[in-house]
């Protein structure tokens, strides 16, 4: 989040900027907590059938294009093989990732978080421009300079990426499974192209988004994890000297 | 001190062993289930009551309809009806009800008809397309003449899992719901006994457990307490599957 205003004492040789808005971090936490109660629990829903399909229909004498052992037990929840508990795991918090996002998503237009944080520029996606940031992200160097604070294309785009693209995907693929709700919103598996077209887009979708936490952590870790917590937890970011 | 990684770590791993630990305290299985109630309420308030699932063409079939739950109920009473092909075989329609109602076969075949080429979804995962036909449940309700009491409507069937019978349940809204028929047909043939001969439920909104099989007697109830385990199905009774499931 940008340092308006937060700038400690510029005489000081440690500058602190305040980075994260009080919304953000906590719709951050919950959603750090929510992800992985998703995964595990859609891992073990998986399980139950862990075939995939392209199609409205799709069962065991369909052909497939993916075919998985189940995964083990230390990732899903619960542990122990359930259906139905991990279903009432999964059902309970994808109202929490959905009305959290969809707060998200307002307060931050409200706010201009969104229009000043995550907007990419046009130069900013000129090969050179790209190729530059690339090669700072190599030499472990995350910020700019001149505007600290700031995101870098990479996150913009992969935040964006992510509140925009795919956390909606997740959304709206997971409705299309309802039996339910594809009869009151048949657009919905318009969408999509069938159920078990959607069953497929949903776990691509969470491969996306597993692919993101990991490469969220280890950049976390590269940055330096102390402050990088500490700014989500209490807002405030030490600005990394040069 | 642990290490930020260690913690990050641990904290996950902790995170998994303590929705352990929610699934086996009563409490938070009740906050847990909550989720299906609101789901229930938000599709309830928000969409269209009547809304038609989805009817496909007959191109659009699944090449093979797979069996699931129960293949043969393979009780004595059961492989009599079989062997005679359900002649002496009666629908009993009884509980909050002005006519209970004995109905045979050949009555369900003679009553108007709907037939519709659907989806039928498990809640494991997997969808198969086929065609069902028979007359509507609201039909034959209305020919019993629902008492106003009656809030539910249970669908006892003639198989078994796990030594427990096997029953089902849904509310009026869904009863009354013009694709919701009792099928005694699948894919222009009588019903195999693998798909539920000689009747089985199709309410089309929801999860495949719901379209009970093998069904025998239809009782309309003030409350699904008392019935069984109380949980409205046998898979609700025996694993805590969402009562409602369109879902």
């Amino acid at each position: 989040m940008a340092s308006r205003g937060g700038v400690s004492d510029t005489a000081a040789p440690v500058r602190e900027v305040v980075r994260h808005r009080l919304f953000t971090r906590i719709w951050h936490w919950i959603n750090a907590v929510t992800v992985i109660i998703m995964i595990g629990s859609g891992l073990m829903i998986f399980n139950a059938h862990p075939r995939l399909y392209w199609g409205h229909y799709g069962a065991n004498f369909d052909a497939a294009w993916l075919s998985l052992p189940r995964f083990p037990g230390w990732l899903t929840i619960p542990s122990q093989y359930s259906l139905a508990i991990a279903r009432h795991w999964h059902l309970f918090f994808a109202l929490v990732l959905a009305f959290g996002l969809l707060a998200y998503m307002i307060v931050s237009l409200i706010n201009r978080h969104f229009q000043r944080d995550l907007r990419i520029r046009p130069e900013e996606l000129k090969p050179g421009h790209l190729r530059d940031d690339l090669k700072a992200h190599w030499n472990l160097r995350f910020h700019d300079p001149e505007n600290p604070a700031a995101y870098n294309i990479f996150q913009k785009a992969s935040y964006a990426g992510v509140i925009v693209i795919l956390l909606p995907l997740l959304i709206l693929s997971g409705l299309a499974l309802s039996p339910g709700m594809d009869a009151a919103w048949p657009w919905l598996i318009d969408i999509f192209g069938g159920r078990q077209s959607a069953r497929s887009v949903h776990f691509i979708a969470m491969g996306a988004v597993s692919l993101f936490v990991v490469v969220h952590l280890t950049l976390v870790i590269l940055a330096g994890p102390v402050n990088e917590i500490r700014s989500m937890v209490t807002g405030k970011w030490k600005v990394p000297e040069e | 001190m642990i290490s930020r990684r260690s913690f990050l770590i641990t904290g996950t791993g902790g995170l998994l062993a303590g929705c352990d630990a929610v699934d086996s305290s009563g409490i938070g299985k009740s906050i847990l289930s909550t989720g299906d109630d609101a789901h229930k309420f938000l599709q309830r308030s928000i969409t269209d009551r009547a809304a038609l699932a989805r009817e496909f063409r007959a191109d659009q079939m699944s090449p093979k309809f797979r069996v699931n739950g129960t293949a043969n109920p393979n009780t004595p009473d059961y492989a009599a009806h079989a062997a005679n092909r359900f002649a002496d075989w009666r629908l009993k329609v009884d509980g909050l009800v002005q006519r209970p109602l004995s109905i045979s076969l050949a009555d369900l075949r003679a009553m108007p008809q709907r037939a519709q080429i659907t989806r039928h979804d498990c809640v494991e995962g997997w969808s198969a397309i086929g065609k069902w036909q028979g007359p509507h449940l609201a039909r034959i309700l209305d020919l019993a003449g629902l008492r106003q009491s009656a809030k539910f409507i249970v669908f006892h069937c003639a198989d078994a899992i796990g030594g427990a019978p096997y029953y089902e349940s849904i509310d009026l809204i869904d009863a009354y719901h013009p694709q919701t028929i009792m099928a005694w047909a699948m894919n222009d043939a009588p019903l195999s006994v693998g798909h539920g001969a000689p009747v089985r439920l199709r309410v089309e909104r929801q999860l495949g457990y719901k379209h009970a099989k093998y069904v025998m007697r239809i009782e309309a109830v003030a409350s699904l307490a008392g019935i069984h385990k109380g949980g409205g199905g046998l898979w609700e009774d025996r694993s805590g599957y969402e009562w409602y499931a369109g879902i």
